[in-house]
């Protein structure tokens, strides 16, 4: 007997009609009686003084409504809060960044916002609006920006230590330093030790659909925001923040969401078309262009790093080490501690030694893509082991074996695993076809590695209401990304032990649902599911009390399965689900809504490992990625195949991140802020990407179950870069790995490496 | 400018709508006619999210000019199911997986149903060409293949 009816099955996704109809309604589709449509005045100086804002002619043009500048900004009585999850952002710095005060930090940044009555007619208002610069020479890199006589983005900046502070502000935001064990003691004790540097670049989430909302103000001051964030309550919170409005007067209701990936957590044009829409008293609707995506939104950090690892002739690792930079753009807040965590995440190392920073540059402030930090470190870290068994004479895989973290190991930060499948995914890579089917000839490889990635829980709150003829509706206000409402579907089905079809699922806005946190995080099936199974067994139990009052026994002697109630004591003493549900709406105890919410539960890591097959064309650096599998543990994959889609997308954005993404930036300037020049993956860039599904129960939750979201795109570029060393002899230890790279690196190999240029170009 | 007078067809039906001279296709569809089902990810025709099929043959509407489309039969998302019958490549992505944000399924589902029609046992390699120009961040294009795979092979 299968342990679950309605878990573990392919079900058919909720809400796939409206998607393949056309129905769904995203951002973009709201239409508003009376809308104005917004339009941001952007800088084109990367790092400039705003001397003097003149709009007396754009407020002049016929059709313009309303310009907001920094002038508009109401001002603030507590100014410490911060948001935005895994790369947190300060109060304070995310007003700056949604509006240029005195200084503009990045090309892209916006000065002033324009409400017109046709998007034509705002446009035409930008170019009104005339701003008096002084120019400042553009920090262009992380490197500069540490350079002593560096131009400081904020006068004021001193980094976030543990050790002692600096005596003059810098571009430095944190430095993190941490040991465990004694690291100089163990490379001491080694046999072998190699040191390798490395450098990523600059990459978007590139969601397909750009950042986009309305807003409508009302006489009274109440705010409604239709927007596509990852998460309602924390654009509510946010607002509420920076533009100093109560929480509860205002509303925002979730549209469809056109991909997120980390980059639709911190707010952009909602602060800026609620401003629009308070000054002139109507609706506004701002929709952002790809290029304004591309250069003023949150793209993913930059790394550098040097990593040294040393082990025994035995192969067993004694120490390892690891100095990371991570760019992190306008504003304080980057991935070095999450970095610091994955870093040597899949390994049980007795002494580790880790250095950290987070810069800021002219560049638009960072923000997470998926597993944050975690593919250019894992990059570096894997690719130097690979270099170690190398030097050591044993395979990646059998490398790994003698290495991997196990529970009750030690985290980087020094907590302890709890209950995790390193083991069974390197196991499962052991038996896969893939990895025991030959791939050989000439400019072939094949490359593995590993990933991790540990997962956020945070709090969840879900409703499950009982109808009057016995259906069950979820109701939250989970922002579904690519799944929840199916998730929650079947939850509520195997809990309630009712057919699929019974089951409705609604997403509502804050005004009617209980807070939950957004959706990132790989929290969302892991903590809101907590959530949705504690309303479902509250709702039954609820059910079991009113059956009980029927059948005139006590609560505890009732049993259910499959829509009966009946006496424990009398079997034949039963009614049915339907008629106890008929009765609630007019007598008893009244209607059933049952409620769940969850706050703190331990983390439910997420390991992987991939596989990857690559032909190099040795006349033009090409690399063809001819064969991939992930093999995952989702300690138990509700819907297996949303979770096979979702690694998919993962490794596929991984590819592209390894391959062929990266910003290029000229003297602070973006030069690639289009599809044709920022170079994601299309159909004809990748191959089916086979996905083993492992399952590990996780320690805690209801199912065991692991967020999935977010680990697949980890080690995509770490497994292609052995597979090119493997293919051609050269390792490459810079992204992205474009062909000119690729064939660069051959055509060099035999001459003494390059070392890494330090600027972030390719 | 004064606006001008585009009398086409849309799924079949006729419309008779004024529109700007610079006014795109897309805008036209979503703006004037509401059909939102059309979605814009770049308006400069590298996404393909806003693929409709015109005069039997996909473009990216955010590049095509409304007043272009005088008299020509225009099909979009909208347009796909007929007599309350999904059509099959609507059928086939939702039962394979085949999408998950759905925001670019729309153009896929066009450029599928083009390539279907004028070829209808496709290999892999012809399924990948004839979708590599709509951009997809959510699956990796595996099931999106799979589905259109499945849709010749009438298993749907």
């Amino acid at each position: 007997m299968p342990k679950y009816k309605y878990l573990g099955k392919a079900t058919q996704k909720v809400d796939a009609l409206e998607r393949v109809t056309g129905k769904a309604a995203f951002g973009a589709d709201i239409h508003l009686p009376g809308m104005l449509h917004g339009k941001v005045l952007r800088s084109p100086h990367p790092h400039a003084i705003i001397k003097a804002i003149d709009y007396g002619m754009a407020l002049k043009l016929e059709g313009v409504k309303a310009v907001v500048t920094s002038k508009d900004l109401p001002s603030l009585e507590d100014a410490r809060a911060s948001f935005g999850g895994e790369v947190s952002i300060d109060q304070e710095h995310l007003r700056k960044l949604f509006l240029a005060h005195d200084k503009v930090l990045f090309e892209g940044h916006p000065i002033a916002a324009v409400a017109a009555t046709s998007l034509e007619i705002a446009e035409q208002a930008l170019e009104l609006i005339k701003v008096e610069y002084e120019v400042l020479p553009p920090v262009e890199d992380a490197f500069k920006a540490m350079q002593p006589n560096a131009p400081l983005l904020h006068p004021y900046l001193y980094p976030k230590t543990l050790g002692q502070k600096p005596k003059n502000p810098g571009n430095v935001a944190t430095i993190m330093f941490h040991e465990r064990g004694d690291a100089e003691k163990g490379f001491a004790e080694a046999d072998v030790v190699v040191e390798e540097s490395f450098e990523t670049a600059m990459v978007h989430q590139v969601y397909i659909e750009p950042q986009v909302d309305a807003a409508q103000v009302e006489e009274d001051g109440k705010v409604t925001l239709w927007t596509a964030n990852q998460g309602i309550f924390n654009v509510q919170s946010q607002l509420s923040s920076i533009l100093n409005i109560p929480l509860g007067s205002i509303n925002v209701v979730p549209m469809e969401i056109g991909g997120g990936f980390g980059g639709k957590i911190i707010t952009y044009v909602e602060s800026l078309t609620i401003m629009l829409s308070q000054k002139a008293g109507r609706p506004v609707k701002m929709v952002m262009s790809r290029e304004e995506v591309f250069k003023a939104t949150g793209p993913g950090s930059p790394g550098y790093f040097t990593i040294k690892v040393g082990a025994k002739k035995n192969g067993k690792i004694t120490a390892a080490y690891i100095k990371m930079i991570h760019d992190c753009g306008a504003f304080p807040g980057g991935p070095t501690p999450m970095a610091s965590l994955v870093s040597f995440g899949p390994y049980n190392i007795p002494s580790i030694k880790v250095d950290g920073y987070d810069v800021v540059t002219n560049k638009p402030r960072v923000q997470a893509y998926r597993a944050p930090g975690g593919t250019p470190v894992n990059f570096s870290v894997e690719s130097t082991m690979n270099v170690l068994a190398d030097k050591l004479g044993v395979d990646p895989l059998k490398f790994r074996m003698q290495n991997y973290a196990k529970e009750g190991d030690y985290m980087v930060n020094d907590q302890r695993y709890n209950r995790i499948g390193v083991k069974a995914v390197l196991d499962r890579v052991v038996s896969s076809s893939h990895w025991n089917t030959p791939w050989e000839g000439p400019n072939r490889g094949r490359g593995m590695a590993l990933g991790f990635w540990i997962g956020a829980a945070g709090t969840s709150s879900a409703l499950v209401l009982i109808n009057s003829d016995g259906s069950a509706t979820g109701v939250s206000g989970q922002v579904d990304l690519t799944g929840t409402r199916t998730s929650t579907q079947q939850i509520i089905a195997e809990e309630l032990q009712m057919p699929l079809e019974k089951v409705n699922v609604k997403v509502g806005d804050t005004d009617s649902t209980p807070y939950t946190m957004g959706s990132f995080g790989s929290r969302t099936t892991y903590s809101f599911g907590t959530a949705v199974y504690r309303a479902s067994r509250d709702a039954l139990a609820q059910m079991k009390a009113r059956a009980a009052t029927q059948l005139k026994v006590n609560p505890e002697d009732v049993e259910y399965a499959e829509g009966r109630f009946w006496s424990k004591k009398d079997p034949e003493k039963a009614v049915s689900w339907n008629e106890v549900a008929r009765s609630t709406i007019t007598r008893g105890e009244g209607v059933v809504t049952g409620r769940g919410t969850v706050t703190g539960l331990g983390h439910a890591p997420e390991f992987t490992a991939q596989i990857a097959d690559v032909e190099v064309d040795p006349e033009t650096g090409k690399v063809y990625v001819k064969r991939f599998t992930a093999i995952q543990d989702a300690g138990l994959a509700i819907n297996p195949m949303q979770v096979e889609g979702q690694i998919q997308g993962g490794v596929t954005q991984g590819i592209g991140w390894g391959m062929s993404e990266y910003y290029y930036y000229d003297k602070g300037k973006l030069r690639n802020a289009s599809f044709l020049d920022y170079r994601m993956p299309t159909s004809l860039d990748v191959p089916m990407i086979d996905i083993e599904i492992v399952e590990v129960p996780a320690s805690e939750g209801p199912y065991g179950v692991r967020g999935v979201g977010e680990v697949s795109i980890v080690p995509p570029p770490a497994a292609i870069a052995e597979a090119i060393y493997r293919a051609t002899g050269v390792r490459m230890n810079k992204l992205p790995m474009t062909p000119e790279a690729v064939l660069w690196a051959i055509k060099t190999k035999d001459k003494e490496r390059e070392p890494v240029a330090a600027n972030g170009d390719s | 400018m004064a606006k001008i007078p585009l009398v086409f067809k849309v799924n079949g039906e006729q419309q008779e709508i004024l529109v700007q001279p610079y006014q795109t296709l897309l805008s036209a569809l979503r703006d004037e006619l509401r059909l939102t089902g059309t979605k814009e990810g770049c308006s400069n025709g590298n996404c393909g999210a806003c693929t409709v099929i015109v005069n039997g043959r996909t473009a990216d509407s955010c590049l095509v000019l409304a007043a272009e489309a005088n008299g020509a039969e225009v099909t979009t998302v909208e347009g796909l199911s007929q007599n309350g019958q999904l059509h099959p490549v609507q059928k086939a992505f939702m039962k394979y997986g085949a999408l998950q944000c759905g925001f670019c399924t729309p153009g896929f589902l066009l450029s599928a149903k083009y390539l279907l029609d004028s070829n209808p046992n496709p290999t892999e390699h012809e399924i990948r060409l004839a979708i590599a120009g709509n951009l997809c961040r959510c699956t990796g294009y595996d099931k999106i293949v799979r589905a259109i795979q499945a849709v010749a092979q009438a298993e749907v």
